[in-house]
């Protein structure tokens, strides 16, 4: 096996464990502030892909215009569907993830019939190609991935850290009713949280739509891989999500390498249901 | 009480009575139709089994299809015969959950819901992975059944009459052991896990040992509908126990409800004859049931089978204003 080999499998690494961050936080962070498991996380990263297909391929938009847009409507869906249909039974987990089942279908099959089964959409590269460091590829938009990731993620815990609004949701993470008793809206918190965190997912599909096939069922591999991330790391908890998506990034990459997806995507789901038998709680138990 | 179940018998004999009936009235197609109903009772009634504990196994239509792999498997390298097989399946179907269960018994509810999801799509892409399973494109050209005793007779299975009238067999088999089960202490004791978990564990009840009895006798079950099913279609492939079944069979048992032994088979009887009015939605379908869904859960959260008592209240209430 040759360095170039080892180098070129530790940048991919990398590039797909920041993938798998930014794909997580969004559900980590409902899950973990309004107890919200949204099942339709995968439609969701789908419409992200959807609408940066619209505004930057159809439309001709520039393509972090479109990035943008993408996320404001993702995450706009994001409040309504919280509004309408999770907050009426908000409390009941296992109630909430079942409903969100019946917006994985509505989701599906209305974009499946607006644009079409066909063929997958082809996205426009907004760089494309690749460059060549001593025979070590970097593609252009896993480079943009891989930053975008990295730039949102900071963005999401200064908001967390440094403001009054992100302190808010953080203690209504922790505690709801102690948040409460502290004068904070359990409300608005989730609904925030269900913004934000759309809105980031949106992102991630949007981020990812150059270098994928975009079809109605794209999102079924991403929701069973932020599945694992947020009941491994914790829900809610961004450094546990973090460091999950690092370990998971570097085990799917490592398989795939070296066998094939198939086995990588085995692997992922039994690291999940060991760790999940040894520590039902999730990797990083206790706080953040 | 008495009342009550001497009403649930005096149905189900009606119901029985019309599906060996359905032959002479239905045609071909419907009767295909009628056969995968009756599968689907099956999976619905012992997935709700497993609920009675508070457990939401999405593991369910995985072990199906290692019910439907076995016997598929077992009928054409082996050439056992279909009585063998049918329990055998669902035997092996059990083993399987069993080592799930390994795992899995350690989460609850929501954990246990998103952990047997994980591992259910784990044993299906073990399939498309393990060549003896044939990868992407399954198994193909599945034998029908027979039966024959020795010196006796020989019964095939091939024609779609008498394939109904072995599935009905078995079904009413398999719906009758689970319903005696349903009438029994140990369920009283599976509902008690579910609602009083601390209760239950101060009077030293084994709530692991519960746990693991309903989830492997409610795979048996789902392992037996597993070969029904093979042997109807003829052809089994990883794709068809994908997320996306373990749904329509979630919105099964939520539209319908669960709190009953009854619940299940409304919510089936009610998408098997609404499914068949909404294929002019073609594509929508999901949708459709999508919305079903929602509708059901937030307007019926206990299904249809609590729609009678919801009426009659309703009624009631509306009567006493007058009244007043």
């Amino acid at each position: 096996m040759s360095i170039e080999l080892l180098i070129q499998t530790f940048v991919n690494c990398i590039q797909l464990s920041s993938f798998y961050a930014l794909l997580a936080i969004g559900l980590s962070l409902v899950f973990g502030v309004a107890g919200i498991a949204n099942l339709a996380h995968g439609e969701f990263y789908m419409l992200g892909a959807y609408a940066v297909w619209w505004f930057s391929t159809l439309s001709g938009l520039n393509y972090i215009v479109s990035l943008l847009l993408a996320m404001v409507l993702v995450g706009g869906l994001g409040i309504i569907v919280e509004k309408a249909i999770f907050k009426p039974l908000r409390g009941n987990v296992l109630s909430v993830a079942i409903i969100s089942v019946g917006l994985l279908f509505i989701l599906q099959v209305l974009v499946g019939q607006i644009w079409g089964l066909g063929f997958p959409k082809r996205v426009d590269d907004p760089i494309g190609g690749s460059m060549n460091i001593h025979g070590i590829f970097f593609g252009y938009q896993r480079i943009i991935i891989m930053s975008a990731s990295v730039l949102l993620l900071s963005l999401l815990w200064l908001f967390l850290h440094r403001t009054k609004q992100g302190r808010a949701i953080r203690a209504s993470a922790q505690d709801s009713e102690a948040a409460a008793l502290q004068g904070i809206s359990a409300n608005s918190a989730s609904t925030i949280a269900m913004g934000i965190g759309s809105a980031l997912t949106g992102a991630a599909g949007a981020l990812m739509a150059p270098i994928s096939a975009v079809h109605p069922y794209m999102g079924h591999m991403p929701l069973l891989i932020a599945l694992i991330v947020v009941i491994v790391g914790g829900a809610g908890n961004l450094k546990g999500t973090v460091l999950t998506a690092i370990l998971l990034g570097f085990l799917f990459t490592i398989i795939t390498t070296f066998a094939d997806a198939v086995s990588a995507n085995i692997a992922s789901v039994l690291f999940m249901v060991v760790l999940l038998a040894i520590r039902p709680g999730g990797l990083a138990q206790n706080g953040e | 009480m008495g009342n009550n179940s001497t009403r649930i018998i005096l149905g189900l004999a009606a119901l029985i009575t019309l599906l060996v009936l359905l032959p002479f009235i239905f045609s071909r197609y419907y009767l295909d139709l009628s056969i995968v109903f009756l599968i689907n009772l099956i999976l619905a009634v012992s997935f709700r089994l497993i609920t009675t504990t508070g457990d939401f196994s999405l593991a369910h239509v995985p072990l199906m299809g290692m019910g439907a792999y076995t016997g598929a498997l077992m009928t054409k390298n082996l050439g056992l015969p279909f009585l063998i097989t049918l329990p055998l399946a669902g035997l092996v179907a059990t083993m399987v959950g069993l080592v799930m269960l390994y795992p899995l018994i350690r989460m609850k509810e929501f954990a246990f819901f998103i952990g047997s999801y994980a591992i259910g799509e784990a044993l299906r892409l073990s399939w498309i992975r393990l060549s003896i399973f044939g990868g992407h494109r399954g198994i193909s050209n599945i034998a029908s059944p027979t039966i024959s005793i020795p010196g006796l007779f020989t019964t095939d299975f091939s024609e779609v009459v008498p394939y109904y009238f072995l599935t009905l067999v078995v079904t009413v088999v398999c719906l009758l052991c689970m319903y005696l089960l349903d009438r029994s202490r140990i369920t009283e004791i599976f509902k008690a896990i579910h609602d009083e978990p601390e209760l239950v564990k101060s009077v030293g009840v084994n709530i692991t040992g519960y746990r693991v009895l309903a989830f492997e006798v409610g795979t048996f079950f789902a392992g037996i509908a597993g070969v029904l099913s093979a042997h109807h279609m003829g052809h089994i492939d990883p794709h068809q126990f994908e997320l996306t079944t373990g749904l329509y069979l979630l919105i099964w048992i939520v539209v319908g409800g669960y709190a009953t032994f009854l619940g299940p088979i409304i919510g089936v009887t009610f998408f098997a004859i609404f499914g068949e009015w909404m294929r002019v939605f073609g594509a929508w379908m999901p949708l459709v049931y999508g919305c079903i869904l929602v509708t059901a859960l937030l307007f019926l959260p206990d299904g249809l089978e609590s729609l009678p008592k919801r009426l009659s209240f309703l009624f009631k209430k509306t009567g006493a204003g007058a009244k007043s």
